[in-house]
């Protein structure tokens, strides 16, 4: 059975919310319907959105680092969200195991929000709906779009490729190459709701290296001082003396 | 969690329907059998009436929580697995039952019986439904546990049960007593449940962290965006957004209105002083009003990790 998710590689997100910005102009000029967007240029804008990128600072100073984290949904395999919906409105695909809201027969009572421990689902303030990351199905699937182009938005926008797209149940697809290969991991694992998308780790390549690496020990020349001189009748490889 | 009144108020409105339709077929099946002296229908009937509208208003109050309201009968579809949807189904058949049994009193003795067994079954199944919608939510470590279920049941009954007293003072004084009694029993019961599962959650260790959430081992982990500056979603109906000091009155407070004022006017009742019952049904049900606003702000969800800090 197919599952598409995405594959986040904190090692080379930096940050930049081209995903987000991406991901909300493709979304909001959708046939579903515009994402609200509210006060853009007030005070305190806010609005939907499927895809957040959030920043997070681990350790003390000095020794710190700082982590991008984008969030969306995480099209779990379990998706708590979905059995709690009253109407039917939310719903996993069974063909490509992506979750989704049918808009139209959603009744904004936020249940299945509360039921997401991940907060990926929002409500729009506009529309009084429940919206959330739909892995731009109305994308990958688009005859009309160049094979390339078949990806959804975030992935198409982000400037260091770390945002890997593909099915995780597919052994030999990259993503599950670069969960497998890569340490891959899932986001609260506590509460068993098994989420497609996953986290790749931040990673420095630091070289394990010992003080009697860099010196040789056994250097001959450091050992003894100068080679000896050899003997004059002593046979040298191109029949020419070198000393 | 951001306490919703249209909520708040459906479930202490429908609480005490249940409880009172509860209530009064329990006197019922007393007088049929005689351990009190028979009751007027009067009291049934406007019992009945009593009970089936503040179920309204509460069912009227819960269409301000939903986003599309014109679109609410299709909660009805998914009964099979959400608790939501079978609340959606059972609340109005509650209401009829209820109607059912106000008016079959005075008309039909066996109807009126088989009308309150019908219309009490489905109060309990009513009281199982809206306390599994939160104790089904089991990242919401708060609300999952049994006791949430076991507190709605038993102060829902408890506001019923001295609803029910209030009523007899007026309409069937042979069974004031049993009913000052019950209350009495029902909320002294409801305290002891709502104070087990107050120790319960200050107890509680999170099982999710900064940690698990975002995944990275490290004990020192600081935000320092949310990705939004003015809000989101997540912002405002998670967080109730007020202090500490003022949730922990709340609780106080609920604690006191709801359960311990009651209990005097109820014991000054039982000595005599009949009077106090509406004065002690007023009290207890702002008591309740605080009480269920508690029980959405105490809750953590998990989610609110990720929104720590704006910037």
């Amino acid at each position: 059975m197919k599952q598409l998710a995405l594959v986040i590689d904190l090692n080379v997100c930096v940050g930049c919310h081209a995903c987000v910005t991406s991901c909300k102009e493709w979304n909001t000029s959708g046939e579903a319907g515009p994402l609200a967007d509210l006060e853009p240029y007030g005070r305190d804008p806010t609005g939907t959105f499927f895809n957040r990128v959030q920043t997070f600072e681990v350790g003390e100073f000095p020794d710190t680092e700082t982590i991008h984290f984008p969030k969306s949904c995480l099209h779990c395999e379990e998706p708590p969200c979905v059995p709690v919906c009253p109407t039917g409105a939310s719903y996993k695909r069974k063909e490509d195991g992506i979750v989704l809201v049918d808009y139209d027969k959603c009744i904004g009572c936020k249940y299945c929000a509360w039921a997401c421990p991940y907060g990926a689902r929002e409500l729009d303030p506009r529309r009084k709906e429940m919206t959330k990351c739909t892995l731009c199905v109305d994308r990958i699937y688009d005859e009309s779009l160049a094979p390339s182009d078949r990806r959804p938005a975030c992935v198409m926008a982000c400037p260091t490729n770390a945002r890997l797209f593909g099915d995780v149940h597919d052994p030999d697809s990259e993503v599950s190459q670069a969960i497998r290969e890569r340490g891959g991991y899932s986001l609260m694992p506590e509460w068993g709701t098994q989420p497609a998308n996953q986290y790749l780790p931040r990673r420095k390549s630091a070289v394990q290296i010992a003080p009697d690496q860099i010196t040789r020990v056994d250097n001959p020349h450091r050992k003894d001082g100068k080679p000896p001189m050899p003997r004059m009748d002593s046979p040298s490889l191109d029949d020419a003396t070198s000393w | 969690m951001r306490p919703a009144w249209s909520v708040i108020l459906l479930t202490t409105l429908s609480g005490a329907a249940q409880g009172l339709v509860l209530f009064m077929v329990l006197l019922e099946w007393l007088a049929r059998g005689r351990f009190i002296a028979p009751l007027d229908d009067r009291f049934f009937t406007t019992g009945g009436v009593i009970a089936v509208a503040l179920a309204v208003v509460g069912l009227g109050a819960s269409f301000f929580h939903l986003g599309r309201p014109e679109r609410s009968w299709r909660a009805a579809a998914m009964w099979r697995t959400s608790w939501l949807s079978r609340e959606v189904i059972v609340l109005p058949l509650f209401i009829a039952g209820t109607a059912a049994f106000a008016w079959s009193h005075g008309v039909d003795g066996a109807a009126a019986l088989a009308a309150g067994a019908s219309a009490a079954a489905l109060s309990i199944v009513l009281f199982i439904c809206t306390g599994m919608i939160y104790a089904c939510l089991h990242f919401i470590q708060e609300w999952a546990s049994p006791l949430t279920v076991v507190n709605f049941l038993l102060m829902g009954c408890a506001s019923g049960a001295l609803t029910a007293a209030v009523l007899a003072g007026r309409l069937a004084p042979q069974a004031s007593d049993v009913a000052i009694v019950g209350a009495l029993v029902l909320t002294l019961a409801a305290m002891l449940t709502r104070a087990a599962s107050l120790v319960r959650n200050l107890r509680l260790r999170h099982r999710s962290s900064l940690q698990t959430a975002i995944g990275v081992r490290h004990p020192r982990i600081v935000q320092k965006a949310q990705g939004a500056m003015g809000g989101s979603f997540n912002t405002r109906e998670f967080f109730h957004g007020r202090s500490r000091a003022l949730v922990r009155r709340v609780r106080e407070a609920f604690m006191v209105l709801a359960f311990l004022v009651p209990l005097a006017l109820l014991g000054a009742a039982f000595a005599g002083a009949e009077l106090v019952l509406p004065l002690a049904l007023a009290i207890q049900f702002l008591g309740l009003l605080a009480e269920r606003w508690y029980f959405f702000a105490e809750a953590k969800h998990p989610q609110n990790l990720y929104y720590q800090a704006i910037s």
